[in-house]
């Protein structure tokens, strides 16, 4: 019944090892595919990158543990959300193709906003977690789990997230619709 | 395996996204680059779920996704007004707030 | 059977498999969406079917009830069926070949469960023994009382639906007199409307979709009537609602169409708000238990404070009055108007609009306890129902439009039921719930077939007039259902219009729950007021001489047999509740008065009121007054009519008439024509209100309260730069301190060039902003 039954042995430094080569290519892909995200000139291009960075997470998300968020990530975002994206980018009538006016013409005050944050977060980061590690123990937690947290603790704000849906249904509808 | 790993790569993620907002002009683009940012948030509660071995990590991971979807959804719904009105979704260009 | 066993009387198969009812059409439903456009009939044939084998279960089921009421043999107590795949019931037909072959196992469970989940659940809390003990227990102790001999038990078939956490969530039906009236009522009324639509809404360009939607909203009331617990009841409550948007809207191309649906699912909001409050209200109040049965048994005895009990059935009533069309919240009914004919038979005066009054029924123990109805003179209920029939039968008096005469009656008579909850008279509520839904469908069904024959047209002043020559059986169905509303003896109507006014208490010799004298006062004027204003259209539209054009002529079978069918039945369904007296007095054996009485009333059960709760006396002369009134009052308007048809056969109204003569009438008159001004209201004065000042007070908090602060800052650095200046920092360079005072005076000019407008750039300080207060909690704190 609990995750006892699928707990593993603890991984050895050899297969920590591999899944730690593992993140290091898909966070590279990843961040790699988030800077050509923000910086490409093509609309299209752009949101294949972040097709890209998704897909790259939900992996993230499997190397945790956490295998329904991974494919709850995989139909949602990949699924549905990209394709409202891209029905975005088809209904604006955007160029298929290079456009040079994306981006504003004083880049280095986002850029340098963007630094900074970096340079806060990390160091924080740094300085509060350098020295945890994840537990070497890392199973998948059983779906069961997840459903039982929501619908039992998490019950309220999954109502309260059910309205919130609704409301966001008939609000994009009243905003977008031709009258 | 460092927690750290998972939340700087989180970090990094997020000032891109943060970037691509500010430097963005079409809505579209600036949308992307928030799923980006959220994205990034949700890396930091699986991850610190999976360091407390806690489900709830997970569960707001989760809810952070629906929340997206609904974002999106508005948010799309708001660019295409934008678009319909000024046949452009150049944010550059919605500065009806001007004081 | 397990429960069999338990009980050791078997329960009839047709209790606990009564969710068929609901289920077929249900079925019938998806099947129409799917297949109805292929097949020869357009789907017609499927939604007939369905409801025809809904009703014969229907049937069948209101025989066994009665015949066990009759027999006293309805101690079957829940008979609860642990089994957590049949989640819905609704879908239940994909389920039926398992449900069967699970029975033996889930037996088991369902022994287990109820050690298990001992706590969470109330009605069985007897140390997980599996007889549930609640209403038989119950029951003998109001014997004792000697109040009573307890009859009609319900009889509750449950499954798990879902669980969180420790509370169970049960879907099931619920089985009393109540319910078993209302399933006949329902499929009745809609195996009639069906058959009647296949002629009215032939050639329709969603012809297919409209039966889809009849047979959607009948599986709807039904889940909602026989629903088991108040959240059940939630659901089967706005199913109907949704189904209603969709059946108003059915010409949504014409734009009033649609506005009326949308007016009629805004307004019903208002209420549900109400409802869904009221319902958490009783949730927590009762223990979270959504057990209705549960609810009301301790509502009665006290275990919920009468706090609780009061503020639940004060939401509760603000449900009641959008879905029943209560005075305030009214207003939607009449424009729901705007949908097809048949569905205002079935939906707007049958079945749909009573949801209200059958939910204060559902809930009485609360009602009863909420507005301590016994002993009292006025309360929340009856005013409301009170002002409701007298408003609504006003109204009715100034339409043009036959089906809006009918709708305002509808108004009028729905109040009258609410104020017969609220005086305590809760079988003669049902009672005119039951013989109401007849005649009114009758009514309904008969202005639809009215306006077929004068080319689609509802006026009665300009398009009608005579018509009695033309369409002989819709005038004689027309009029059996116009006396019966009207209250002329001895039709449906008569009965329990009667059992009500005697329910008020007020009159010599009728006993009651109390002295409800306005109540009464404003029954009375109704039962005047109801046979003027039919008389008034059944002028208009049947005599006099005919005002449209072309020739009008007699509708079809299908459409003249249910009138036929519900004439018959508003002529005789009222003798199921005569006095007993009466009943004697013609020499009938008594058991034959009251019958309705004793099959729906569930007398001497713990859920229900037991404590003070009595029967109205029948008294003659309230009878002969209130008979007497209305007819005096349906023949002055008679002879007003015929007076002005000897002056001009065609004129509909008199060009030199009261109105034209008094000031006094023509204000009347006036806001009668505009409802009360109450869409003025809605629209004019309480949306405008909250739109405007809203949008001023956000732009006065901007002008002055933040221009403000930003000018006071620059005036306040500005004053501390001089006072620097002159009696501190004589000695220190003069510069600096101009410069500074200079920077704090533009300050203000400065913040306003940061609002460019452009989202970006906010974005933009934001993001800085929170990286540099970040940095400064991280390396100064």
């Amino acid at each position: 019944m609990t995750s006892a039954l699928l707990a593993q042995e603890a991984l050895s430094n050899a297969e920590i090892g591999i899944v730690n080569g593992f993140f290091a290519v898909i966070a590279v892909v990843a961040i790699v595919a988030a800077l050509r995200m923000v910086t490409t000139t093509n609309v299209v291009h752009a949101a294949l990158y972040l097709l890209v960075v998704l897909s790259a997470v939900a992996a993230v998300y499997v190397i945790l543990g956490a295998e329904f968020v991974a494919a709850t990530q995989v139909l949602i975002y990949l699924g549905a959300i990209m394709v409202l994206l891209l029905f975005g980018v088809m209904l604006t009538r955007a160029k298929i193709g290079a456009e040079t006016d994306l981006d504003h013409e004083q880049r280095w005050i986002g850029a340098l906003v963007a630094v900074g944050m970096l340079a806060v977060m990390s160091y924080s980061l740094w300085e509060g977690f350098s020295d945890q590690e994840l537990p070497t123990t890392l199973a998948p937690q059983r779906t069961q789990e997840v459903s039982d947290a929501i619908f039992s603790t998490y019950i309220v704000p999954f109502e309260a997230l059910s309205v919130l849906l609704l409301a966001a249904l008939i609000g994009a509808v009243v905003v977008a619709r031709r009258d | 395996m460092y927690l750290n790993q998972f939340l700087i790569f989180a970090a990094i993620l997020f000032c891109i996204g943060v970037y691509g907002v500010l430097v963005r002009k079409n809505g579209v683009l600036v949308l992307m680059s928030i799923e980006l940012i959220l994205n990034s948030v949700n890396i930091n509660l699986v991850a610190f779920g999976a360091f407390n071995g806690d489900i709830a990590g997970q569960v707001f991971a989760l809810f952070v996704i629906a929340v997206a979807a609904a974002e999106v959804g508005v948010g799309l719904a708001i660019v295409l007004l934008i678009y319909r009105n000024r046949r452009s979704i150049d944010v550059a260009e919605a500065n009806l707030l001007k004081g | 059977m397990f429960a069999a066993e338990a009980a050791e009387t078997a329960v009839p198969w047709l209790y606990e498999n009564v969710w068929l009812i609901p289920a077929l059409p249900a079925t019938s439903f998806l099947l129409i969406l799917f297949f109805g456009k292929r097949l020869p009939f357009k789907g017609a044939e499927i939604g007939i079917t369905s409801v025809v084998a809904a009703f014969v279960l229907a049937v069948l089921t209101t025989f066994t009830w009665v015949g066990d009421v009759e027999g006293g043999n309805t101690a079957y107590g829940t008979v609860k069926v642990a089994d957590e795949k049949h989640s819905d019931e609704e879908h239940g037909d994909d389920h039926s070949h398992s449900e069967d072959e699970d029975h033996g196992s889930s037996e088991e469970e369902h022994d287990d469960e109820e050690h298990d989940d001992e706590g969470a659940l109330l009605v069985d809390g007897d140390g997980g023994d599996a007889q549930p003990i609640a209403f038989t227990a119950g029951s003998l102790a109001a014997v004792e009382e000697g109040d009573y001999e307890p009859r009609g038990a319900a009889v509750v078939t449950e499954v798990n639906w879902f669980e969180s956490g420790l509370n169970v969530f049960r879907i099931g039906t619920l089985v009393d007199g109540q319910s078993v009236m209302m399933l006949f009522v329902v499929t009745f009324i809609s195996m009639l409307v069906h058959i009647y639509s296949t002629d009215y809404v032939n050639g329709d360009r969603r012809y297919t979709h409209y039966f889809a939607f009849l047979s959607l909203f009948t599986a709807s009331m039904l889940f909602m009537v026989l629903s088991s617990n108040t959240l059940q009841l939630i659901v089967g409550w706005e199913l109907v609602g949704v189904c209603s948007f969709g059946l108003i809207g059915h010409w949504w191309e014409e734009k009033p169409n649609s506005d009326a649906a949308l007016k009629a699912f805004l307004t019903n909001r208002v209420g549900d708000i109400g409802l869904l409050v009221g319902m958490s209200i009783l949730f927590f109040g009762a223990g979270q238990t959504f057990d209705i049965v549960e609810i009301n048994t301790k509502a009665l005895n006290g275990e919920i404070s009468g706090t609780v009990t009061t503020w639940a059935a004060v939401c509760l009533m603000a449900a009641v009055m959008s879905k029943s069309g209560q005075f305030i919240l009214h207003t939607w009914l009449p424009d729901a108007m705007a949908g097809p004919t048949p569905v205002s038979a079935l939906i707007h005066a049958a079945t749909m609009v009573v949801a209200g009054v059958y939910m204060i029924g559902r809930l009485y123990g609360v009602f009863w306890e909420g507005f301590s109805i016994f002993g009292g003179t006025l309360n929340l209920m009856a005013f409301i129902g009170g002002l409701t029939t007298v408003g609504g039968g006003l109204l009715a008096f100034v339409q043009r439009d036959i089906k809006k005469v009918l709708a305002y009656s509808t108004v009028s008579q729905l109040g009258y039921m609410v104020l017969a909850l609220g005086v305590g008279a809760y079988t003669a509520a049902m009672f005119h719930l039951f013989t109401h839904a007849f005649f009114k469908a009758c009514l309904f069904l008969g202005a639809g077939s009215v306006s077929h024959a004068c080319h689609h047209s509802f006026d009665m002043k300009a398009d009608m007039g005579g018509l009695r020559k033309h369409m002989p059986i819709t005038f004689w169905t027309f009029i059996i259902g116009s006396a019966a509303l009207a209250g002329v003896p001895p039709l449906a109507g008569f009965w329990s219009k009667d059992e009500i006014l005697i329910g008020a208490g007020v009159w010599p010799g009728t006993g009651g729950n109390g002295t409800y004298l306005i109540p009464f006062i404003f029954g009375m004027l109704t039962a005047a007021m109801t046979a003027a204003y039919m008389t008034r259209t059944v002028w208009l539209t049947f005599f006099g001489e005919y005002r449209g054009h072309d020739h009008p002529h007699e509708s079809g079978r299908r459409i003249t047999v249910p009138l036929i069918i519900l004439a018959t039945m508003a002529v005789f369904v009222g003798f199921l509740n005569v006095p007993k007296s009466f009943v004697s007095t013609i020499g009938l054996p008594e058991d034959w008065g009251l019958l309705f009485e004793e099959w729906v009333e569930p007398a001497g059960q713990t859920y229900f009121p037991f404590d003070g709760f009595t029967h109205a006396k029948p008294s003659l002369s309230l009878a002969i007054v209130a008979t007497l009134l209305a007819t005096g009052a349906g023949f002055l308007v008679l002879r007003y009519y015929q007076a002005l048809y000897r002056k001009d056969p065609m004129a509909s109204e008199y060009s030199d008439g009261l109105r034209a003569r008094n000031g006094l009438a023509a204000a009347g008159y006036r806001v009668l024509e505009n409802k009360y001004y109450l869409d003025h209201l809605y629209t004019g004065i309480i949306a405008g209100a909250t739109k405007g000042p809203l949008a001023r007070a956000a732009y006065w908090f901007n002008q002055n309260v933040l221009d403000g602060i930003v000018n006071v800052a620059g005036f306040i650095s500005v004053r501390a730069g001089r006072f620097i200046y002159y009696f501190i920092d004589q000695g220190v360079v003069d510069g600096t301190v101009n410069a500074s005072g200079r920077t704090a005076s533009g300050s203000g000019q400065f913040l306003r060039r940061i609002q460019t407008g452009q989202v970006r750039q906010y974005a933009t300080l934001m993001f800085g902003a929170a990286a540099l207060l970040a940095a400064v909690f991280i390396f100064a704190v």
